[in-house]
């Protein structure tokens, strides 16, 4: 799975003035993962602010508003990808729009218990 | 002055790093031994020089020093004789004296054929090199090829397990396997600078390049008779030149049909067409040569003002004969553009096999722009996308979005 983790400020360029070229450059991006066959499923998402924190604890319900943490860099978005290897997903996490301005973490998805390992 | 030791201490270790790898290594094959002892050389000359003054001749004091230490280990591992082992060794440095040993022995030639030796596994070679001739650490040749720090270590740790068990030796091949194993020799090279230049604007980019740059100077410097080292230097030489024109002021990247040659290193480009003159003479081309004599032609327009795309249609089909490399085919097929016209580029294109290119950024970049020029709108529009989507380098990224925009909202 590639994570893309992004600032405020970048948050903030997918609306207003710089929005065309911001979103221009995932477009492209979001486009030739696609077409290059090895994007399983993946999103972007609402900046953090946008979000909603639950916990149960002692039997008692708590709801926060976001952001979940006060991190520098969150989660904007995230792919599932199908790549022979970890230098194939790091080829792909590199061309990400955010691996010039934020960080791209790049993390092996779980196998299933019932499935046997490669 | 600890600082000044401090800095000599790097001094040396930069211009005889490989030099002493490659001495101390080649007696044995064991490259990670070899290493160790070095890396517990240079660790004494920083306690050792500040208080005794530097010797007359440094890199001959650390290779006395790390071979002590190696024959230290080797006893240590049978004997566990530890203090004894130091006290012994201080007091033998002692006794140490510049002798006529000042000019060392230049093997690294040999260590870059081991490096490149068929045995070891391609994506290995170039990192090796890297990484015992200049002297670089593991994590900085991660980041330049993209690859995770714990993987590039355990690649490097397994090639030179290699060549120690398989007895890769450290030799300069006959003749008769000269030029196939120089081969593997310069590709890896090539490798390098590739990679450095693809990592252009990042301080690991430029600095790889330089190594790379270096590399082949010296391979072709100690292979005066092997044209394709000329050629390769005569390549890189030409792509350096340019390095500054490749960005504009303000950070932007600039094709290379519009850039300014006001900023191209006209010394690095007579010392391109030299070396390749050079090496033209030995009478035996081959594919860097041919890949030089391209860049050459299009540094003739610093002299003629225009690019002489016939001549780089005629080079090109001698490159795609010989090595029909997806690289080279791509860049055909944009000369063909230029020559016969978008229609044609577009044929040779579509002629590429759709699984090496599906991912492959300048096949998508020089589609783009035959598409355009064809006046293929959307379908240019797509193209465009797909090579901003592939590319790595938020510069080429805002020059290839900038086309794109420039299609939607066409200029009245």
């Amino acid at each position: 799975m590639l994570i893309f983790l992004e600032d405020g400020e970048h948050f903030a360029r997918r609306r207003g003035p710089q929005a065309r070229e911001h979103m221009g450059a995932w477009m492209a991006y979001v486009s030739a993962i696609q077409q290059a066959g090895v994007a399983v499923s993946g999103a972007g998402l609402e900046p953090p602010e946008t979000g909603t924190v639950v916990r149960l604890r002692n039997d008692a319900r708590e709801v926060q508003d976001g952001p979940y943490a006060e991190a520098k860099e969150q989660l904007g978005g995230f792919f599932v990808i199908d790549v022979p290897d970890l230098d194939a997903a790091l080829e792909w996490a590199a061309r990400a729009p955010c691996a010039s301005y934020g960080a791209v973490e790049v993390r092996p998805v779980m196998a299933r218990p019932d499935q046997a390992p490669a | 002055m600890p600082g000044g030791a401090g800095r000599e201490a790097e001094r040396v270790a930069r211009a005889s790093y490989g030099r002493l790898l490659a001495l101390l290594a080649a007696g044995t094959g064991d490259l990670a031994a070899a290493e160790d002892a070095l890396a517990d050389a240079f660790r004494i000359a920083l306690e050792t020089w500040p208080r005794r003054g530097l010797p007359d001749n440094p890199a001959a004091w650390l290779l006395v020093v790390a071979r002590r230490r190696r024959e230290q280990q080797r006893r240590r591992m049978a004997t566990r004789l530890r203090a004894a082992d130091d006290l012994q060794m201080f007091a033998a440095l002692g006794e140490w004296e510049p002798d006529q040993d000042s000019r060392l022995p230049d093997r690294r030639l040999e260590l870059l054929f081991a490096c490149a030796h068929p045995a070891i596994h391609p994506t290995a070679r170039t990192p090796l090199m890297l990484q015992t001739v200049l002297g670089l650490d593991a994590a900085s040749i991660a980041a330049a090829f993209l690859v995770a720090p714990a993987a590039m270590g355990q690649r490097l740790v397994r090639a030179k397990a290699k060549i120690k068990a398989a007895g890769i030796p450290f030799r300069i091949p006959d003749p008769p396997e000269l030029p196939a194993r120089l081969d593997a020799v310069l590709d890896a090279i090539y490798a390098s600078y590739g990679t450095g230049w693809d990592a252009l604007g990042s301080a690991t980019g430029d600095g790889l390049a330089q190594e790379a740059l270096w590399l082949a100077r010296l391979t072709a410097d100690l292979l005066p008779g092997e044209p394709e080292a000329g050629g390769l230097l005569s390549l890189l030489l030409h792509c350096e030149a340019r390095r500054a024109a490749r960005r504009s002021p303000d950070g932007a990247f600039v094709p290379l049909s519009e850039q300014d040659m006001e900023r191209w290193d006209r010394t690095m480009i007579a010392e391109a067409e030299g070396r390749l003159e050079t090496a033209g003479r030995l009478g035996r081309v081959g594919r860097f040569q041919l890949e030089a004599a391209l860049q050459s032609v299009h540094a003739q327009r610093l002299m003629t003002g225009r690019t002489d795309w016939h001549a780089l249609a005629t080079l090109y089909e001698a490159l795609a004969r010989s090595s029909p490399t997806v690289g080279v085919l791509v860049g055909q097929a944009a000369v063909a553009g230029e020559v016969e016209g978008p229609p044609a580029g577009l044929r040779l294109l579509d002629a590429l096999p759709v699984e090496r290119c599906a991912a492959y950024q300048p096949f998508w970049a020089v589609r783009a722009d035959l598409l355009r020029r064809a006046g293929r709108t959307s379908d240019a529009a797509e193209a465009y996308r797909r090579a901003t989507g592939l590319s790595a380098d938020e510069s080429v990224r805002r020059f290839l979005l900038e086309r794109l925009h420039s299609l939607e909202q066409p200029l009245p």
